[in-house]
């Protein structure tokens, strides 16, 4: 307890072992004994462990909004059955969720919370940022969304009313953002890089065509 | 009125969102292996996925009930807890073999010189 030196901190017990973390020592327990049981494949956990640290992210989310914003008939066929629109282009959910695409319109504003868990379109935006499974996030989006906004830097006009969607296991919503204005003529590709993670969420809004660097 | 501010200054003993913590996807490898092994489990057809949705959504009420500030730093402890929990109760392997496991590991691990892979074999009481 002291910070003299005694021999307290030099306990020489001789081993030289390694040190696995509690979690790391159950989730160990847990993997071996669900291979040896046939229930996973160590080599399948990999592939998706890969899959969804570089392959699965908002980029995906920002083509399906970019593609909604240019063309017509896809935003049609989005708003309409949004998981076959967004199947479309190769994205898909393995929990059997149920997309569905809300639009921000001058009018409404719309934001995505999980309150009970963190449920989060993963096949179009990836794995969900730390704070969208923060309490803070999840309790206050829907009590006090405007203030919320305020704390990501967003404000809306008065006028503007917000709707909160809670997310289920079932039903995952993204979030078109309105396209800027000074974007006319652009390409799909070019568009989507307007198109911020947190603006598929409702916290955030699109960039502007200046914000982008050229 | 009252009733607003009432709200107000309940909002004002709430932390705030956590909004510039961005991090890695994982933070450490059991995180990933916990998520993966989720997924696994689910296409094996061992849970439905609104089944999974209410473990984790009553594992992390309970840890927030037992004091976590729960600001999604400690997230995949709270996933990790549930997916043992649905892994009990499906039978997959019961509480007691997952305890020995992990005493198990603990042992072989420390029965591992540095820097070498730490195998099960290495337990010094595995096959007594």
């Amino acid at each position: 307890m002291s910070h003299d030196h005694s021999h307290d901190h030099h306990h020489h017990h001789d081993h030289d072992g390694s040190e696995l973390s509690e979690t790391a020592l159950r989730v160990r327990a847990l993997e071996s004994i669900l291979t040896e049981k046939g229930l996973i494949d160590p080599a399948a956990l990999d592939v998706m462990i890969e899959t969804y640290e570089t392959r699965i992210g908002p980029r995906n989310g920002a083509r399906v909004v970019a593609k909604a914003w240019a063309d017509p008939a896809y935003a049609e066929r989005l708003r309409r059955d949004a998981t076959a629109a967004i199947a479309e282009l190769g994205y898909g959910g393995r929990q059997g969720e149920h997309m569905v695409a809300v639009w921000n319109t001058p009018e409404e504003h719309n934001m995505v919370v999980c309150t009970l868990c963190s449920c989060y379109p993963w096949p179009v935006l990836g794995l969900p940022p730390v704070w969208y499974k923060s309490a803070p996030y999840r309790s206050r989006a829907v009590i006090d969304p405007r203030g919320v906004l305020a704390e990501f830097g967003v404000t809306l006009p008065e006028a503007t009313r917000i709707k909160v969607w809670d997310s289920t296991a079932e039903v995952r919503y993204l979030v078109i953002p309105m396209r800027p204005a000074g974007a006319e003529g652009w390409s799909e590709e070019r568009l989507a890089d307007l198109v911020t993670r947190d603006s598929m969420i409702g916290t955030g809004l699109a960039l502007r065509p200046e914000e982008v660097r050229p | 009125m009252s009733a607003g501010q009432d709200v107000a200054a309940a909002l004002a003993a709430v932390p705030s969102i956590p909004c510039e913590a961005e991090g890695p996807v994982f933070r450490e490898p059991w995180e990933a292996q916990a998520f993966a092994m989720t997924l696994a489990l689910h296409q094996a057809g061992l849970f439905t996925w609104p089944e999974w949705a209410e473990r984790l959504g009553a594992a992390i009420k309970r840890a927030q009930a037992g004091g976590d500030p729960d600001t999604g730093e400690t997230y995949y402890r709270h996933w990790l807890a549930a997916l043992e929990e649905i892994v009990v109760e499906k039978k997959a392997a019961s509480a007691e073999t997952l305890h020995a496991r992990r005493d198990a590991w603990d042992r072989a691990a420390r029965a591992t010189p540095h820097g070498q892979p730490i195998l099960l074999e290495n337990d010094p009481l595995a096959g007594a």
